[in-house]
This record gives structure tokens, sequence and C-alpha cells, in this order.
């Protein structure tokens, strides 16, 4: 094989690797791009006006007290999500049952959409675990829900 | 006392392990024996000191002696003693130690196998393992030191985090995560130890590494699938993959192992691919330590992240330094590196793993890039973002279909060259088993382009490499008049390298294949039911017997009975439940499954009412998915088939050494045909 046979090849390999390298790159941000989810708190969320609305987020907060309805026959369970200074407040749709614990106070986070009807429908909803172990407070143990389940109760 | 006598045991062991490093250098400078015969006796006294810290640690669990820092912070007196014992490697000092005793003992058996072979190779080698060890005795006598004393001494301590004693599955993933993660440092010793001996031009490095590399392979492959099957059995989503981080982190390890086990064997026919072997065994070690930063150093939520403060930047300095050297290494060896053969067509074999490569790099660039993103984002720019689980499937699926055809085309291509003739009545039954598998994945009911395509792929593959066997069977017994199963047996063993790769590329169509039909058939339903009450699931009638409690000496569980009919038949019972541990105000779930080879009926309990008149229930159909957990096996066992010593190979591969352009065709069977 001539000399200039291999350099012509090489140069060809080039061209076709920049260009494969190229369209990977492209596919692979491009793909990011409009994939990234973000995390958001209930104000940050709501400051970021039509950006906000059809888009994938994550949105953390705390359960508003008071707020939440569950039809449990339907599967349906509405509540609010608030800042921990409790400032801004995102109504939130679910279907399916909460977790057990789920409760008034509790930080969660929600996978979803914000919708241009101002209501947050939720794919994903989950409780968020606090990096330490706090003894919970009276009347929020888990043992006071399930007790009377338990046939061997002494405590 | 115990705790004196591990710890006192790690610090002479890092002490040995240091002199050890500079023995072994010095000793393959100088070519000195005797100082290299220290070296080896170095590496055996530090396995020796960290099996005693071991089992002081064990010892320290199971006997609550809650003094030492690890056992305060893992142990419990209501712990059931398996849990107790596999709580050496629940939190973050403990799973050092394990790692690091992994370690000493690979390293004590790669210099007891090697230590009468003459030359540098081997002392450069054992520097490296010493040097990395170092590193984490380094960690386990400073940061992340497992015998601190606690004073006053706790009477009791919380036990390990309640996911991690849910599941005997825990005595399985880890330490198999470990023996794979550790076990490939032993290849990327022996090509830095190669680099620095100026051996890198023949291929010796390649041939002792070439057991340690599958066999850390095979323990990956096993510790990736023990997590989805951990994760399907445990966190009560019925699902076994997610693309969380974690599980990213062991994946990336393994994509680029599973390159360099492909890539390696064009090297030692064809001579090509030296200096890419080399950076592709660098990056798989770094990324096994990037990964140990990913789940140690808290930067990630997750149940891997054991929180704690410093110890990421350990980490980070380390995978600095690996690249830093290594290069450096690479640099130096340029001239030596360089190619010798080429490729002659490009329709052989040689190019399938060239594309195979290159596909496994592109994917793991994608995997690494959308894990090390939300990092960056916060790190840069302070926002919190995750990258969704659409990008991952929109990038990795089309790769996946990709490398599910090569997979077949492979093993039907010879080296070299294949004629147009070869090609066509090579590929011509593969193509009819994807228009086959094809077909009846339509039939099932799949229209989405991909799952089609995945499963006449897999259809092609399965043909492809089951025929491997039967044409090399029939060969022999026509050629040698022996029986069918004798003649796979000495096909097998003939060339056991070989054909456990058709074995393992069997499992993995198996696992393809399941994923694909569990994620698209997939049927979800969710009901609150009174007690008697029945919902109807996939022709099956789900009838919830009775919701009840019980109090076992570590937990509280509540837990439902269901019964499945079909027809008015009873199937089975079923009775998922949730536990809840002391340390945690969120109860643990624990989904029931009933497995059959066909599918699984997976039962959650997602809430239940305190009084117990009803509870809320998922209950997940999905098709094949015990046939990732056999896949997994299968592929395990593939590998089991190439690390046996060869009879055949030990004769053939010497003399191929020296002219890998010799014409090894010769022992290659697929002109059997």
């Amino acid at each position: 094989m001539s000399t200039q046979t291999t350099g012509r090849r090489r140069a060809a390999l080039t061209v076709a690797t920049v260009v494969v390298l190229g369209a990977f790159g492209y596919l692979l941000f491009g793909g990011l791009g409009s994939n990234v989810v973000y995390f958001l708190t209930p104000q940050e969320l709501l400051a970021r006006g039509d950006k906000a609305y059809d888009v994938p987020v994550r949105l953390g907060g705390q359960v508003a007290p008071g707020s939440v309805q569950w039809d449990a026959k339907a599967l349906d369970l509405r509540f609010k999500v608030v800042d921990s200074a409790g400032s801004a407040a995102v109504l939130v749709h679910s279907k399916g049952a909460p977790p057990q614990m789920f409760r008034d106070g509790m930080g969660v986070v929600v996978e979803g959409e914000y919708g241009r009807d101002g209501v947050f429908s939720s794919k994903n909803l989950m409780i968020r675990h606090s990096e330490e172990y706090r003894a919970p407070e009276a009347g929020k143990r888990p043992q006071e829900m399930y007790r009377s389940l338990m046939k061997d109760a002494t405590s | 006392m115990t705790r004196l006598l591990g710890y006192n045991a790690l610090i002479i062991a890092l002490g040995a392990t240091v002199v050890g490093v500079v023995l072994a250098i010095i000793g393959a400078k100088r070519d000195r024996s005797d100082l290299v015969r220290a070296a080896y006796a170095t590496a055996h006294l530090q396995f020796g000191l960290v099996t005693i810290a071991v089992f002081a640690m064990i010892y320290a669990l199971v006997a609550h002696d809650f003094s030492v820092g690890y056992v305060a912070q893992v142990g419990s007196r209501a712990t059931p003693l398996f849990y107790t014992v596999i709580s050496l490697w629940g939190a973050l000092e403990g799973s050092i130690l394990f790692w690091v005793w992994v370690l000493t003992l690979l390293t004590t058996l790669v210099i007891f196998w090697n230590r009468q072979r003459e030359g540098r190779l081997i002392p450069y080698t054992t520097a490296t393992l010493l040097a990395v060890g170092s590193f984490f005795l380094l960690l386990l006598v400073g940061p992340a030191n497992p015998f601190e004393l606690v004073s006053p001494t706790p009477p009791d301590g919380p036990g390990p985090n309640p996911l991690l004693q849910n599941h005997i599955l825990m005595g399985v993933h880890p330490p198999l995560l470990y023996l794979g993660y550790v076990g490939l440092t032993v290849p990327f010793a022996f090509a830095v130890g190669a680099m620095a001996a100026g051996r890198v031009d023949d291929d010796e490095w390649i041939r002792l590494s070439r057991r340690w590399t599958l066999g850390a392979w095979g323990f990956l492959t096993a510790a990736i699938i023990a997590g989805m099957w951990w994760s399907y059995e445990v966190l009560g989503w019925g699902g076994y993959w997610a693309w969380d981080p974690v599980e990213n982190a062991s994946f990336m390890p393994w994509l680029t192992a599973t390159a360099f086990l492909h890539s390696v064997q064009v090297q030692e026919r064809r001579g090509m691919l030296k200096l890419w072997n080399l950076n592709l065994i660098v990056a798989t070690f770094a990324l096994t330590i990037l990964g140990t930063f990913l789940t140690r150093s808290g930067v990630l939520t997750s149940v891997h992240a054991f929180t704690e403060g410093t110890i990421g930047y350990w980490f980070l300095g380390l995978i600095a330094v690996i690249l830093i050297v290594s290069f450096a290494l690479v640099a130096g060896n340029s001239e030596a590196l360089k190619t010798r053969g080429r490729l002659d067509a490009a329709v052989s074999r040689e190019t399938v793993f060239l594309l195979q490569n290159l596909f496994l790099t592109a994917f793991t660039f994608t995997v690494l890039v959308g894990t090390l993103f939300p990092l960056a984002a916060e790190a840069f720019r302070g926002e919190k973002v995750s990258v969704g689980e659409p990008f991952f499937n929109r990038m990795t699926i089309p790769l996946c279909a990709a490398l599910l055809f090569l997979m077949g085309v492979g093993p039907a291509l010879p080296w070299k060259r294949a004629s147009g003739e070869t090609v066509k009545r090579q590929l011509l039954p593969p193509a009819i088993g994807a228009l086959v598998a094809g077909a009846l994945g339509l039939f099932a009911g799949a229209r989405n382009p991909y799952a089609v395509l995945a499963f006449a792929f897999a259809g092609f593959a399965l043909v492809a490499n089951i025929r491997e066997f039967i044409t090399g069977v029939s060969a022999r017994m026509r050629a040698r008049g022996e029986a069918p199963l004798e003649a796979l047996g000495s096909l097998i063993s003939a060339n056991r390298r070989r054909y456990g790769g058709y074995v393992a590329h069997i499992g993995v169509v198996a696992v393809a294949a399941a994923i694909t039909a569990s994620s698209t058939f997939k049927t979800e339903h969710e009901a609150t039911l009174n007690k008697g009450e029945s919902m109807q699931v996939s022709g099956m009638e789900l009838q919830l017997a009775e919701v009840w409690g019980r109090r076992e000496p570590q937990r509280d569980v509540v837990g439902v009975t269901v019964v499945l009919r079909k027809d008015g038949r009873e199937l089975g019972r079923l009775d998922p439940r949730m536990n809840f541990y002391p340390t945690s105000d969120q109860p643990v779930p624990t989904p029931a499954v009933r497995s059959r080879p066909w599918g699984d009926v997976y039962v959650n309990l997602q809430a239940f009412t305190p009084n117990g008149s009803n509870a809320t229930l998922r209950v997940i159909v999905e098709p094949l998915v015990p046939w990732i957990w056999i896949g997994g096996l299968i592929i395990c066992c593939g590998a089991l088939v190439s690390m046996a010593p060869s009879r055949r190979r030990v004769a053939a591969v010497e003399p191929a050494t020296e002219t890998p352009d010799a014409p090894l065709g010769a022992r290659e069977p697929v002109a059997a045909t």
C-alpha cells in the first residue's frame, strides 16, 4: 500500500472520528439539556413564572398542616407543599396511596409537573428522610399507629 | 483490649506496607532479589495483620463491645447474629476495613502464585498493590478509624441502617461488589507493573492478569445483579434499576472492564490496541475509585451514602494520583506501544471488537456525564438538579440494541478477514432467529420500535452463540465419533475462554430479553381493599384476607395476607409487610413476590388503617423478571468456564506471543462449519 493511500485513509479516518464524536456529543449534551430535573422549593417554583409550567420538577418542602385530603377509594390525594418558612404554597395532586407515615408538617419531595391550572401533578411522592435520627414527638410515633394490630402488645 | 489489638494491627500493617513499597521499588530497580523477597514478606505480614483487625472487629460486633466506635455506631443487642456480623460492611469505617482485607488477600495471592517469576514485572506489580493498600490503611488509621474509643461506653447501640438489615441479600451484594471492585486493582497493578518495568511490548502482563480480570468482572457482574435484586425485593417500587448514581457507580467500571476483556483479545491475536488497553484498565480502576468516592463521600443522598465529612477529598486525591502516575507511565512507554498489526478487512471479528469497544466507551461516557452533571451543576452554578431517567434511556437503549446485535455478529465472524460466502452462511440462522424473536415480541403486544428491535437482536445473538456450540459439537462428533455430551465437554475444555465467553453472551441475552419484556409488558394496579374484598389483576383475583401485626426482637411487623386466585382456584397466599425499626420513623417496605419462570406477581403493602379494617395494595405483574437473576447466574458461569485452566492454551499461548501475526486461525475452529 502506497503512502499516499495510507495518508488519504488516515485523513478519512480522522474526519469520520470527528463526525462521530461531534454527533455523539450533540446527542449527549442536547439530551442532557432537555432532561435535567430541577430540585425547587415552592418559592423557587413560583418565582420561575412561565418557565415553571409543564417541565419535570422535583418539588421539595413540607406538607402544609390541615391541607391533606385523601380519598382512599378513589386513591386520590391532594395537599399543599410549603416552604420551611411557610411563605409560598403549591397545591399538589397525586394518584395513589401516600406513604404510610405521611402526615402534616413532614418533609416531602414530589416529582411531577406544575400545570397552568396551578396544580402540581405528582408522579412520585417521597418522604424526605432527615439525616440524623430524632425521636418522633408524642402522637406521631409509628407505634401508636399500629398498636391495636399487635397481638402481644405490651408497650 | 479488642480495640487496641485491632487498631495497633492496622498501624503496624500501614508501616509494613509503606516499607514494602520502598523495598519492592528499590529491589526491582537494582535487581536485588533479596529486597524483593523482603517486600513480598511485608505483603504477607500486611495480610496477617489486617486479618487480625477484621477478626477483632467481628469479635467486637458479636460481643456488643460498644466501647469500639464502629460497634457503637452500627451495633445493637436486638439485631440478629447474621445482621450483626454483616454490619461489618454496613457503614463507612467497617466497609473500608473489609475493603482493605480483600485487597491484602488478593495481594498475597498474586505474590504467592508469581513468587518464582523472574524480572521486574512482579516486583513493580507488588509495589502498586501495596501502594494502593497503604492509601486505604491510612484512611483506617486516620479519618475512617473503626476502632475509635467511645467513652463512657454506651449500654446499647442503634443497630444497622434499617434498609440494610431487612434482607438476606445484604449479606451477598456488598462482599461481591468489593471482590469485584478490589479485584480490578489487580489487572491495573499488572499494567502499571508492566509500564514501570518497560515490558509493555510483550503481553505477559495481560496473560498473567487475565484470570484476575475475569474473576473480578464475574464478581462485579454478580454484585450488580444482586444489587438489582435487592432493590426489587426491598424498596417496594417494583423496579430494579433507576439510573441512580450509586447504581451507575458500579456499572461504569463494569462497562469498561467488559470492553477490556474483549479488546485484550485483539492485542493478543493481532498486536493492536496496546495503548488503548492500558488506558482502558487505568480508566476502569479510576472508575472503581470514583464509585467509592460517589458512594462513600456523602455527596449523594442514598442508602450507600454514609454521611461523613472529609473522606471525599482523600478519594479525589487518590484519583488524581492514579491518573497522573498512569499517564506519565503511558507517555514514558509510548515508543513500545506502537501498533504492530493492522486491520486486514472491514468484515472481521476484530472490527466487531473495535465497534463494541467504541459503543461501550460511549456508553460509559454517557453514564459518567449523567452521573456527574448534578454534582457539577451544584458546585458551579449552585443549582440542585438531577438527570432524569429519560436521558439515560434515550442515550443508552440504542447502544444496548447495537451491542446485542454485535454480540451475535462477533462470534459468527472469523479473525482477519471474512469472505462474503462465510458471512452469508454464518449470519443466516441468527437472522432467522431475529425475525422469529421480533415477531414474537410484536405478537405479544410490543409496539415500541426499540422493544421490538431489542427482542429481535436478542434472538439474533442467542442463535448465533448457541450455534457456535452446535457446530463445534457436531464437527467433533463427525471427526472423532464422540457422543454429544462428551463432544460438548471436550469442545469447551479445549478452548474454555472462547466457549465461556459464549456462555456469558447467552446470559446477557437472557438479562436483556428479561429487562425488555418486564419493562414493556409491566402492568400496575393499586387499590384500597376492605377485609374480604377482592381486586382483579391481569385475569387473576386478589383478595385481602387479613391485616395483622407481629412483634420481633429487633422490629415490629405489620402485614397483610392476600389470597391469589385464578378461575376460582387458589394459586397461593402472599404476605407483603412493613417493618418498623426503632431507629427509623419510616417503615421499610417488604413486598411479597410470587415468582414463576414466565413472570412475577409483586404485591406491596402501600398503607393500612390503624384498626386493620382496610389496606392499600400495589400489585405489579412483570413478565420474565426471574430471567434477570438467572441470566446473571449464567454470565457468572461463563466467567468461571473461561477462568478454568485450558488444556490446550498452556501449550498454545507461549509461542503465540512471539509471533502475534502467525496464522492463529488454526486454533480457531470457526472454520469447522
